[in-house]
């Protein structure tokens, strides 16, 4: 009998559901492909909605969403028992079950829409870098560009319109993949905190808050690291977009609870104790206070009173900080919540998080750094800002 | 005839000869292997019935199920287990314990006549018919079978865990030894050579019975036509194939 | 067709990689899916095979009763009729397919007895439960029960 653990239950929990199935590691997994979602809704606006003022932030957007979802599947092979086996899902998917589909999602998505619009806009400047670079970087753009050379204005002009239609397709495949993973949590009726129709929305808004919360925060350490100016327009558009995002997901989010709340139905007692007890710091104090009310507060000050380009970067920067981590405590209360009460509704749990084993908080840690290196390794290969463009 | 001939001739006989016997006890060996009757899938659809009014929570079962099926003793993952509930009034706030599962059965911790009713509520694998678990299996490697038992392939599981998500009884724990899933599989070896299953066998008082459904002789028609039969949590549509007797509202 | 082609050639590589992937993806599926997969349903067939393969641990009372006639006899009629005889016995089939392999040790009597017939407040009205203490000074239960037959007087 496992001694500790039993010792952090409360009530009665049914055998085996004491220890927690989904760590760490799977709320890091809605987290990421949130961000590519949002992120690319944002880089979506300028090309479709021709939202002029967001698109020095275009390319970076677009990089940012490709750098996480290349990490997403990362934490989840972390936590499969055979991990050697998740081929499988492509082999003999089951059509039923909506993990099978999304991993079809997620590659269309990755393959037919991030990597083909990324190519499609870059293609010019790719060319031109095969043309000047030496060694192994004219290689690698030789390879990156199929080993064509054309960028007369016909061929640019043929890839400036397949590029839009992409994207008009990807604003879709944007939504359904991270509608998709709201699905697989919000479809399960044997869990009452999750299984809800509102589960894709939220996930889908929350997402796209994220993801814009990423981008601008993006944006602007870039500039300040290449010592470019930021473009204060660009931002307080991104801002203001930012800011409707999360009335629209606080809104849909304040619906389920009150739902909840007036109907008080079997599950009701039970979850409102774990709000109240278990999950009071992450989802009241860190999702609700400080990672939701706080940021859209301080959004909506600058939209009433004229502040200075200085406070305005920094209220910005303070906001998307604590926007992330919001999102990310919403990804948390959902997952880990969902996990604490037992479908008894006689019951509680705790989540023990380990450090360094394979689901524990280091590997977390290190994932989440990842698509920052790789973003980093993409800014140089493929640079964003014109200023850096090289010489034909 | 010259003597070659001859001895080819008798050697021959002879061999001929024993032919007969060598097949005969050929046939003796192979129909004594053969004696099984071979089992016929399609003919049967497998449910089984529990009798609260006949638990008794001397815990058998539990203890049955982990030797057969060499459930972990630790850590704490069981495939069935017995639950005690103790109700007071009308059944809103049981209070509900299962020490261990039940595997050393239930020290007393009520006082006869507090006013309260108590009883015992063996619990398994539903192997319902319109299972959620098998539903959400993304690679196919939980299913129902022809014969209606909710089976796992345990060479093809991922151990992503979304099954034991999606069963609303609790039933499914992922097999440390494994790292794949493990359930109750209705002693599938078991009822597929015409025993019962292991808790069936071992229980005292007959509280848990394997039913065939799909056999027109099998008690469980006229069990189904006279008592007032219940299943675990009927509002999520399961298809459970596990019918309790005297099932009280308060169980979970 | 150059004409056609023209400005469109990165194009048409890229298609040509894409294809190249879901043929390569074609190939891969048909050389790794399992034999006998979608046969019953979205499963493995072998998988039933597979369920079926373990060798059971319990004989069951059938088994039992092919030696045992003489406790077969002495159960009929009794309180003890319906308890499966490994119920108390423990897991024996190893011993009913080879008897002299695994010889089975006698229960104590004191602690399997009261593994179901200990009171109990959760234990059915009608079931036979006793307090130990003071049931017959709690002498061992055998002195008065035959636990083939509980309700006769025990074997001499």
């Amino acid at each position: 009998m496992e001694e500790g653990i039993l010792h952090a239950i409360q009530g009665y929990m049914y055998p085996n559901e004491v220890e927690l199935q989904w760590s760490i590691l799977i709320v890091l997994y809605p987290f990421t492909t949130g961000l590519v979602a949002g992120a690319f809704i944002l880089a979506s606006l300028e090309r479709v909605f021709n939202v002029a003022a967001v698109k020095p932030t275009y390319r970076l957007a677009l990089l940012s969403a490709l750098a996480f979802l290349l990490v997403s599947p990362l934490p989840l092979q972390l936590h499969l028992g055979h991990p050697e086996r998740s081929i499988e899902m492509y082999l003999t998917p089951h059509t039923s079950s909506a993990m099978a589909m999304f991993g079809f999602i997620y590659l269309w998505y990755l393959m037919a829409v991030l990597v083909l619009e990324i190519w499609l806009d870059y293609r010019k400047d790719m060319v031109l870098m095969a043309r000047s670079e030496t060694g192994w970087k004219k290689t690698l753009y030789r390879i990156l560009t199929l080993g064509v050379d054309n960028i007369s204005e016909e061929s640019l002009r043929i890839d400036d319109k397949l590029g839009r239609f992409i994207t008009i397709v990807g604003i879709p495949s944007a939504l359904l993949l991270h509608g998709y993973v709201g699905f697989i949590f919000g479809s399960v009726k044997a869990n009452p905190w999750w299984s809800t129709p509102v589960m894709p929305i939220v996930f889908l808004f929350s997402a796209i808050v994220s993801g814009i919360a990423l981008v601008l925060l993006m944006y602007m350490l870039v500039c300040f690291l290449k010592g470019i100016p930021i473009d204060m327009p660009c931002v307080d558009t991104i801002a203001r977009y930012l800011m409707y995002a999360f009335l629209v997901d606080f809104s849909l989010e304040m619906l389920d609870l009150i739902h909840r709340i007036y109907e008080a139905d079997e599950s009701f007692k039970s979850l409102d104790f774990m709000v109240h007890t278990r999950l009071y710091t992450s989802q009241i104090l860190v999702q609700i206070v400080f990672g939701t009310i706080i940021p859209i507060a301080m959004l909506a000050f600058i939209q009433l009173v004229k502040l200075s380009d200085a406070a305005r970067k920094g209220i910005y920067a303070l906001a998307g900080l604590l926007t992330l981590m919001g999102i990310f405590a919403m990804r948390w209360n959902v997952v880990i919540g969902g996990q604490l009460f037992s479908k008894s509704f006689l019951g509680y749990t705790t989540y023990k998080m380990a450090f360094a084993t394979k689901e524990g908080l280091l590997p977390a840690i290190l994932l989440m750094i990842l698509p920052f290196v790789i973003l980093w390794g993409l800014v140089k290969l493929l640079p964003p800002f014109d200023e850096e463009k090289a010489a034909v | 005839m010259n003597s070659d001939r001859r001895d080819f001739v008798l050697t021959a006989g002879k061999l001929l000869l024993l032919t007969a016997p060598a097949a005969a006890y050929l046939e003796a060996v192979e129909s004594g292997k053969a004696e099984e009757p071979a089992y016929k899938t399609f003919e049967h659809y497998w449910g089984m019935i529990v009798d609260i009014e006949k638990c008794i929570g001397c815990g058998n079962c539990v203890r049955a199920c982990k030797v057969e099926n060499d459930v972990p003793l630790e850590p704490y993952f069981f495939r069935t287990w017995v639950e005690r509930y103790h109700v007071e009034g009308a059944g809103e706030h049981p209070d509900v314990d299962s020490p261990d599962g039940g595997y050393n059965g239930f020290p007393e911790k009520y006082a006869a006549g507090d006013g309260a009713k108590s009883f015992f509520v063996p619990k398994l694998c539903n192997q319902c018919a319109h299972s959620p678990c098998t539903q959400v299996c993304p690679v196919g490697a939980t299913f129902e079978s022809p014969d209606g038992a909710v089976l796992v392939d345990k060479t093809y599981c991922l151990g992503c865990r979304y099954c034991v998500q999606a069963c609303p009884y609790g039933c499914r724990f992922i097999d440390p030894r494994t790292n794949t899933v493990d359930k109750c599989n209705l002693c599938y070896h078991r009822i597929t050579k015409g025993l019962t299953t292991a808790c069936c066998e071992s229980c005292p008082t007959g509280a848990r019975q394997l039913v065939d459904l799909k056999d027109a002789r099998d008690p469980v028609h006229e069990f189904l036509r006279t008592h007032k039969v219940h299943v675990l949590k009927p509002q999520m549509a399961t298809g459970s194939k596990v019918f309790y007797n005297a099932l009280d509202g308060s169980v979970r | 067709m150059n004409r056609f082609l023209k400005d469109k050639e990165h194009l048409f590589r890229m298609a040509a990689l894409f294809a190249a992937g879901v043929v390569l993806f074609l190939i891969v599926r048909a050389v790794l899916v399992p034999k006998g997969f979608g046969v019953y349903g979205h499963y493995r067939a072998g998988a039933l095979a597979d369920n079926r393969v373990r060798a059971p641990r319990f004989a069951g009372r059938a088994a039992c009763i092919e030696c045992h006639t003489d406790e077969g006899d002495r159960l009929k009629g009794g309180k003890h009729a319906g308890v499966g005889c490994e119920a108390c016995h423990g897991a024996l089939a190893k011993h009913a397919a080879d008897p002299s392999s695994l010889k089975p040790t006698k229960p104590d009597s004191k602690t399997l007895c009261q593994t179901c017939h200990l009171m109990n407040v959760a234990k059915p009205a009608k079931f036979p439960q006793i307090d130990p203490k003071s049931h017959m000074d709690g002498g061992p239960c055998l002195t008065c029960h035959d636990q083939h037959a509980p309700d006769k007087e025990p074997k001499k």
